[in-house]
């Protein structure tokens, strides 16, 4: 894979997947930063390494299960605690798709 | 009142005075509320301490007299959840979240007597390797005030090499336990993935992290595994330690077979940091440890692995923090552009750096390059280490290559940061056990060598961090912490 630059539109968009918003500065901030990161990065990409199965946890093996019994969960309550906008029975939000 | 000299009181001698009767529990924390009050000011290691809680904990374990560490004091990292306490992960987008459980980590201090003194600094969710990425302010390192103390544990190794705490727990995904002890003149372990509970570990790279023990000598270090070494019910990738963790007894190294992957050295090591390591070579031959070459060609790839694989598991487990179950909240027309206005104000610049590489990394038509390609470098990291442990017993290499370094010296470069942990990330990416140990000063500033070994060798570890701590003499108390700042 060649050096990749990333442009103000990909970093929109990259922040558009990662629901962040941002600013003009922080665009232009972030597209310089990621280019350099991903420079770095880009050196294991021309590793002749595609036979090579992939690890995805150093644990792989593990399966440390509990009984399947029920215990007690949150109460409604206690899962309103800590929301910013709570209603007596639930979560609050802006118009979805306004 | 007994008069408690608590700067660089270990935690053995902690219990030994308490168990002899020489001070109770709630004097014993009395006098680190006293050193808190004192030097935080100065040090900022703490995020959030509550005299009155701690105080009323203590006297909890006078009355009840109890177990060993019965009435020993702790802090613990502000990324594991505290119930009924204040738990921010260094971050805004948590400002004023207070979690409904302990982790099993706290819950297993609580039920050996520990007593919490409070909450320590980070770098934001755990990101960054000088705690300066804090939404908090930095931490400054005890050694010398105008230098990091390492991260992203920087606030739980300051409060140790302050006196403003025994001991403490950190966690350490890329090298946060062992980078900011070795800035800090202390002993770290980062545990065998798998054998301490993540649950409640507010999470960044669920794949990489373990919780581990920051503490003055390597015996405290093995008395806090025992503590959270242990399997949970409440953490699928968590077995618990293979065998019991014993604190060692020092003793010769007859019969060790050290690895030294010499051309990962060749690089970017500073010379006192490099000179600190050959004297600790030199002191493992004297113990009759025989060293031998071994390579780790994989791992000069392992900084270019983990900033993948680390920001693309960020980037998921982040996602829940969105402005609606909890934390903070920036209204919007809508509910996206109130998910963008609250992730925008909430996270820090680090934060959302590793949100974008990571989003970048595992989105249509990039993810194979990048994601899978990094996991099969992680893959070869593994085989390495598996080879070089066929021909011998641990690996040494220096803790950081550096010694602490000035604060806003590296925060408007990124890679440089990062690179400073070439030497611990590899562990991470295998899975693996290391011990952090200092091994002297370089320019005033504390060194460290690491020990690095197979899965489940943490009691080797800790008697081979044993034998080096006799010898080296490390004095962990900074100069400018003996009378006061």
């Amino acid at each position: 894979m060649s050096d990749i630059e990333l442009t103000p539109d990909e970093v929109r968009h990259v922040a558009t997947l990662a629901r962040l918003g941002l600013d003009d500065a922080e665009v232009e901030r972030l597209g310089r930063e990621l280019t350099s990161i991903l420079g770095h990065v880009n050196t294991i990409a021309a590793l002749p390494i595609a036979d090579v199965p992939p690890t995805k946890h150093s644990h792989e093996n593990a399966d440390s299960l509990r009984p399947d019994v029920s215990r007690p969960g949150v109460s409604r309550d206690e899962a309103l605690r800590n929301a910013p906008d709570p209603t007596a029975d639930g979560f609050r939000v802006p118009p979805i798709g306004a | 009142m007994a008069d408690i000299d608590v700067i660089g009181l270990t935690a053995e001698r902690a219990m030994g005075l308490l168990r002899a009767g020489d001070c109770t529990s709630e004097e014993l924390a009395q006098a680190y509320l006293d050193r808190i009050a004192a030097v935080d000011g100065d040090v900022h290691s703490y995020l959030h301490v509550d005299p009155e809680r701690t105080l009323a904990a203590a006297r909890a374990q006078d009355a009840s007299g109890g177990d060993a560490l019965s009435g020993v004091p702790i802090a613990y990292k502000d990324l594991l959840s505290t119930k009924d306490v204040p738990t921010t992960a260094g971050s805004k987008i948590l400002e004023g979240f207070i979690p409904l459980q302990d982790a099993d980590v706290v819950a297993r201090g609580n039920e050996a007597g520990l007593v919490s003194l409070g909450k320590t600094n980070l770098d934001e969710f755990a990101m960054g390797s000088s705690t300066e990425h804090s939404a908090y302010g930095p931490t400054r390192n005890p050694w010398d005030l105008t230098r990091v103390p390492g991260g992203s544990s920087g606030g739980s190794a300051a409060v140790v090499a302050s006196g403003c705490a025994p001991w403490s727990l950190g966690t350490d995904t890329g090298g946060s336990i062992r980078q900011p002890a070795a800035f800090c003149g202390l002993v770290g372990l980062m545990p065998t993935y798998g054998t301490v509970s993540r649950f409640g570990v507010i999470a960044f790279a669920c794949s990489l992290e373990q919780v581990g023990p920051m503490a003055l000598t390597v015996r405290d270090a093995a008395l806090l595994q025992q503590v959270i070494a242990k399997d949970s019910p409440n953490d699928a990738t968590c077995t618990g330690p293979r065998e019991p963790i014993q604190v060692p007894e020092v003793g010769r190294l007859d019969g060790v077979r050290f690895g030294v992957p010499w051309a990962e050295l060749e690089e970017g090591v500073e010379p006192g940091i490099r000179a600190r390591f050959d004297e600790s070579l030199a002191i493992a031959k004297s113990l009759g440890a025989e060293i031998v070459d071994v390579e780790l060609p994989y791992s000069r790839h392992g900084l270019a692995a983990y900033y993948v694989i680390a920001p693309a598991e960020a980037s998921a487990n982040l996602s829940r923090f969105d402005g609606v179950r909890y934390g903070l909240r920036v209204d919007g027309k809508d509910i996206r552009s109130m998910y963008e206005a609250t992730r925008d104000a909430g996270f820090g610049p680090e934060v959302k750096r590793r949100i974008m590489i990571g989003t970048y990394a595992l989105s249509a038509g990039y993810h194979d390059a990048y994601y899978v390609q990094a996991q099969r470098v992680r893959t070869l990291i593994r085989q390495d280490f598996d080879n070089a442990f066929a021909g011998v017993d641990a690996i040494l290499l220096p803790t950081a290559p550096t010694t602490a370094f000035p604060i806003g010296a590296r925060l408007d470069d990124p890679l440089a940061m990062y690179a400073n942990d070439i030497f611990t990330l590899p562990v991470n990416l295998a899975g693996i056990p290391a011990l952090s140990v200092p091994n002297g000063l370089s320019d005033g500033l504390p060194s460290s060598l690491q020990i690095i070994g197979p899965a489940y060798s943490e009691n080797l570890l800790l008697r081979l961090g044993a034998a080096f701590e006799a010898e080296h003499q490390f004095d962990f108390v900074p100069a400018a912490m003996r009378g006061g700042l």
